[in-house]
């Protein structure tokens, strides 16, 4: 499942909807990332999302896909969110279920890292001076996807 | 054809979409991208440097030159900050 939204969510309440009811499920992995107040060495005072309504869900929906198939998942969710975000508040959330917890490990990792370097989505920061820029694309980030190419 | 622009470039831009009629000058992205350059100093910057631009094609990523119909919908962006 995937799910693009402006509104917060309950990361408590998604990993219950997720796994409610299911007795096969023996692991469940949860990432979810904040928006912190800093960023290359700048104090960061908030955060905004742009995306690319459309293709947004179409490359999410294609990166679960791929999960699914390289690891054995009773159930999976990411949800990411768009638009005016406060600091501490939650930006992406993956959750997955496996019987064991390897593949939900693995999956989840697996997913933000393709996620990262393929969903559009485009962050712009804004400063205690009242500035704001665009988000650069990590390095690192971009080494951390190609991980999964070069293994599979 | 549709082309839309998100981030960076369309705030140098100053422009989130447009629609421009197919011609030679747009039969496929290379065309496309030699075209936008030639249409004033905001466009030249922009797409000066095709490293730091990404297109997609009917919300699709391409690898390569893509060729171009009127129907099709072309984005340009920055690599993703996502996550």
């Amino acid at each position: 499942m995937i799910r693009v939204q402006r509104d917060i969510f309950d990361i408590g309440k998604e990993i219950e909807a997720l796994t409610s009811g299911r007795t096969d499920i023996g692991a469940v992995v949860s990432f979810t990332g904040l928006v912190r107040d800093f960023n290359d060495g700048n104090d960061v005072t908030g955060l905004s999302l742009e995306h690319y309504p459309g293709m947004t869900e179409r490359e999410l929906a294609k990166i679960e896909e791929e999960a699914g198939s390289r690891w054995n998942l009773q159930a999976s969710l990411i949800i990411h969110r768009y638009g005016e975000m406060a600091l501490g508040e939650p930006i992406v959330l993956v959750i997955t279920a496996s019987p064991h917890r390897h593949d939900a490990f693995e999956a989840a990792h697996f997913l933000m890292d393709w996620l990262k370097t393929k969903a559009p989505f485009w962050k712009q920061e804004m400063t205690a001076d009242g500035d704001t820029s665009w988000v650069k694309e990590r390095e690192s980030d971009v080494k951390a996807a190609k991980r999964w190419t070069t293994n599979a | 054809m549709k082309i839309l622009y998100f981030a960076w470039l369309k705030t140098k831009l100053q422009m989130t979409e447009e629609t421009i009629s197919w011609s030679e000058d747009c039969r496929d992205t290379d065309s496309l991208v030699r075209w936008m350059k030639t249409r004033g100093p905001a466009f030249a910057e922009v797409f000066s440097d095709l490293e730091v631009v990404r297109i997609a094609v009917n919300q699709e990523y391409i690898t390569g030159n893509t060729t171009l119909g009127k129907e099709d919908e072309i984005a340009f962006f920055p690599p993703v900050t996502g996550g």
